[in-house]
C-alpha cells in the first residue's frame, strides 16, 4: 500500500528524521496561508500516488506570495497519469548543496532487507541502476541482527568522505531501518536526501510503501489509505474477498487461483482475444461470491463474453455452477457464458448447467477458443 | 524416490482444530499421509479426525517423533508457528497460510537457515509425492505417480499443469508459494529433481514478479541435464498491479513475463504456452 509524501514525511519527522518546514493544503487559499507563515519562496508539490509528477507539471515554485494561489490552483485538480490531485504540499525552499539517495527494501532473492544509497540523488534509483550502477552502494541487512553500526558508517563514508556528515547519516539510516521494521514496510525511500548550505542532511522527498500482508497488525497504516486513488470497483471486489483488476479487452473471465487466472488471460490473448479483467474468486467460493463476480464483470460495458475457468480443489464446481444459475436470474447476463469446470464435483456442476444457456467446455484451450469466438461475434 | 515427502514423512498439523486444518487433515489421511499429531494451544487431549492434539510442537515432537509440519494457523500467527516448529527441531515445514507479513517470513527463514530446517511457502498449496504422501491442500485426483517433477509459484495452475502430464505422471509436485519472500525457491527444487532418480523431466511454473525464474534458468544451464519445460503466467498482466499473489507484481518495469521467457529460452528450457500441449511435448522428449 502506497501513501502520500506528506504522510510519509510526518512519519519520518516522528521517527527523528529531519524534513523541511512544510504543510499540506487542499485549497489554493490554504496554500497561500501556509506560504505566508513559512515565508517565500515556497515549492508547491502535488500529492499523488504515482511517480513523475515533476515532469507532469505537478511541482511549482512560487517566488512571491501573490503567485501562490494561482499556482496552487493549477496543481490542485490536475490529473497526473489518470489520478486527480486533491492535495498539495507547501514547502520551504531549501538551499541544496548536494543530493543523495537512501532507501531500504526487501531483496526477494536474498530474502533480506537491503539498504541502497547513492551519490546520484534526485533521479529514480532504477534509472541510476541502469545507467550508473557503480554509483549505487548496496548492503544486505541480516534480519536477525538489524542494520549494524559499521554497515551504516561504511556507507556514510562512501557517500560523504567526511566523519561529521557520516555520523548524521548513520543516525538517519538507523532510524529509517527501525521505522521500516516497526511499521512493516516494503519500501522506505528518501530521494533526494539533501545536504543543505548549512551542512545539514534533510529528507526533501519521502516515500513509504507498506507491506499489504502487514496491514492486519497495523491499523495506523491502514488509516492512511487514500481510497480516491483506487478503482472503486476493485475496492468493492476486495471487500468481498475477490481479487479483481480491470483491463481493456472484451473477454471477461472468472477463475479460481491467481496463477490460473493469469494463465487464462494469456491464453485468451494467444487465441486472438483480449482479456477484460483479472479475477480470482479465491478458495472456498460460495454461490454468492460467484454472483458478485458476474455482476462486477458485467459492470464493464466492453465485455462481450464471459469465460469461467475453474480447477476445483477447495473450490467446489457445483457451488460455481449454482452461482452461475442464480447470477443468470439476478445479474441480467446479456452475453454468452462459457464454463470449463473440472475437479471437485465437476459432474454435479455439469448436471446443474445442462439445461441452461451456459456453454460447457471440456478443456481450458477449448473454453478459451469458444469464449474468444463468442466475444468476436458480439462486436 | 521422489523429493521432500514420502512414506517416511511423519506429519504434524499446526492449527488442526481450525476449519481448514481439520478438513485437510482428513484429506491428507485419506490420501495415505502419515499424520501423527496436531497442535492447537489449549486443546491438548482432543482428537481431530482420529489424530491426537497437543498444546505445543515441542511436546508433539517428543511424543511422536514427527519430522515434518504443515501450518494452517491465521496469517498474524503463522510467523510464530513457523519459529515454534523450527526451534522444536522440525526439519520440513510447509506453510499454507496466505497473507503472512513479509518480515515474519524473512525472520523465520533466517532462523530456519541457522537450524538446518526447510520452509516451503508461505502462501503455497504444499508438496505431493503421488502415491506416497500429500502434505498440502491440492486435490488428489489431479495427480498420478510418475516421472515428471513440477515446481510452481501457483496453486490451481499447478493442478492444471500436473493434470496435463498424461501417462507420465509426477514424481513430486511442489508449490513453493506466491509471496515475495519464500523459504524454498526454484533452485532448491531443481537440484533435488536433478538428483532424484525417479524424476525424468522437470516443469518450472513461474509467473511475473521478482527474478527467481532468471536465477532458475542460470542454474538449469549449469547443473540440470534432464529435459526442462517452462510455463510463465502473466504475459498480459499490467504493470504495478498486484495480480492476486503478493509476489506477482511487475514493479518499475522489472519482473515481466517477457524477461523470464527470454531467460528460459536462452538456456534451452522449452516454453509451454498451452498447458494441454505438455503431454505431447513430454512424449516427444522422453
Amino acid at each position: 500500500m502506497k501513501i502520500h509524501e506528506y504522510q510519509a514525511k510526518e512519519i519520518f519527522a516522528g521517527a527523528g528524521i529531519s524534513v523541511p518546514r512544510e504543510r499540506v493544503a487542499t485549497t489554493p487559499e490554504e496554500a497561500k496561508a501556509i506560504a505566508q507563515e513559512l515565508g517565500l519562496p515556497v515549492v508547491i508539490k502535488a500529492q499523488v500516488l504515482v511517480g513523475g509528477r515533476g515532469k507532469a507539471g505537478g511541482v511549482k515554485k512560487a517566488e512571491r506570495l501573490e503567485d501562490v494561489e494561482p499556482l496552487a490552483r493549477q496543481v490542485i485538480g490536475m490529473e497526473i497519469k489518470g489520478l486527480k490531485v486533491e492535495k498539495v504540499l507547501v514547502s520551504e525552499c531549501v538551499d541544496i548543496k548536494a543530493e543523495y539517495y537512501l532507501g531500504i527494501t526487501i531483496d526477494r532473492s536474498a530474502r533480506k532487507p537491503v539498504l541502497l544509497a547513492s551519490v546520484a540523488g534526485g533521479i529514480e534509483i532504477e534509472e541510476v541502476a541502469k545507467t550508473n550502477p557503480e554509483k549505487i552502494v548496496k548492503v544486505e541487512i541480516e534480519p536477525l541482527l538489524g542494520l549494524l553500526p559499521f554497515q551504516a558508517r561504511n556507507i556514510g563514508l562512501a557517500l560523504f568522505n567526511d566523519l561529521k556528515l557520516t555520523s548524521q547519516f548513520t543516525a538517519i539510516a538507523s532510524r529509517l531501518y527501525r521505522l521500516f521494521i516497526e511499521r512493516d514496510c516494503s519500501l522506505v525511500e528518501i530521494n533526494p536526501l539533501v545536504l543543505t548550505g548549512s551542512g545539514m542532511l534533510l529528507a526533501l522527498d519521502a516515500k513509504i510503501n507498506f507491506d499489504d500482508n502487514g496491514l492486519c497488525r497495523h491499523p495506523e497504516n491502514e488509516a492512511l489509505r487514500d481510497l480516491t486513488s483506487e478503482e472503486p470497483i476493485e475496492v468493492e471486489a476486495k471487500k468481498a474477498g475477490l481479487s479483481y483488476i480491470k483491463l481493456s479487452g472484451n473477454v471477461g473471465c472468472v477463475v479460481n487461483g491467481a496463477g490460473l487466472a493469469m494463465a487464462t488471460m494469456d491464453l485468451i490473448k494467444r487465441f486472438g482475444g483480449e482479456p477484460a479483467n483479472f479475477l480470482d474468486v479465491g478458495g472456498s467460493s460460495s454461490p454468492d461470491k460467484m454472483v458478485l463476480a458476474m455482476r462486477i464483470i458485467l459492470s464493464d460495458p466492453n465485455v462481450k463474453a464471459i469465460l469461467v475457468n475453474i480447477f476445483g480443489g477447495i473450490t467446489r464446481c457445483d457451488d460455481i455452477a449454482q452461482g452461475l444459475i442464480i447470477a443468470r436470474k439476478e445479474a441480467d447476463i446479456r452475453v454468452p457464458v462459457v464454463a470449463r469446470l473440472v475437479g471437485t464435483n465437476a459432474d454435479k456442476a455439469q448436471r446443474i448447467l445442462e439445461n441452461s444457456p451456459v456453454i460447457w467446455a471440456k478443456t481450458m484451450s477449448e473454453a478459451v477458443k469458444l469464449a474468444v469466438a463468442k466475444a468476436g461475434e458480439g462486436k | 524416490m521422489s523429493i521432500l515427502v514420502d512414506k517416511n514423512t511423519r506429519l504434524i498439523v499446526q492449527g488442526i482444530t481450525g476449519r481448514d486444518g481439520a478438513f485437510h487433515t482428513r484429506m491428507m489421511k485419506e490420501y495415505g499421509t502419515n499424520v501423527v499429531a496436531g497442535v492447537s494451544p489449549g486443546k491438548a487431549g482432543q482428537e481431530i479426525e482420529g489424530v491426537p492434539v497437543f498444546n505445543s510442537v515441542e511436546e508433539t515432537v517428543k511424543a511422536t517423533g514427527a519430522n515434518a509440519s504443515i501450518i494452517f494457523v491465521p496469517a498474524g500467527f503463522a510467523g510464530d508457528a513457523l519459529l515454534e516448529a523450527i526451534l522444536a527441531g522440525v526439519k520440513l515445514i510447509v506453510c499454507v497460510t496466505e497473507g503472512v507479513p513479509t518480515l515474519d517470513a524473512v525472520r523465520a527463514i533466517a532462523v530456519a537457515q541457522t537450524k538446518g530446517a526447510r520452509i516451503v511457502g508461505p502462501n503455497c498449496p504444499g508438496v505431493i509425492s503421488p502415491g506416497k504422501a500429500k502434505v498440502g491442500i491440492m486435490p488428489a485426483a489431479a495427480f498420478q505417480p510418475g516421472c515428471v517433477g513440477i515446481v510452481s509459484r501457483s496453486g490451481t495452475l499447478t493442478y492444471e499443469i500436473a493434470a496435463n502430464t498424461g501417462e507420465f505422471g509426477q514424481s513430486t509436485v511442489i508449490g513453493i508459494g506466491g509471496d515475495p519472500v519464500i523459504g524454498t525457491n526454484f533452485i532448491d527444487c531443481l537440484k533435488a529433481f536433478q538428483d532424484d532418480p525417479q524424476t525424468r523431466a522437470i516443469v518450472i511454473v513461474g509467473e511475473i514478479g521478482g527474478s527467481d525464474e532468471e536465477r532458475a534458468a542460470e542454474f538449469v544451464k549449469d547443473y540440470v541435464t534432464k529435459p526442462v519445460f517452462g510455463f510463465i503466467a502473466g504475459q498480459t498482466a499490467p504493470p504495478d498491479k498486484r495480480m492476486g499473489h503478493a509476489g506477482a507484481i511487475i514493479s518499475t518495469g522489472s519482473g515481466t513475463a517477457q524477461e523470464k521467457i527470454k531467460a528460459f529460452q536462452s538456456v534451452g528450457i522449452e516454453l509451454i504456452y498451452e498447458p494441454e500441449l505438455l503431454k505431447d511435448r513430454l512424449k516427444a522428449r522422453l
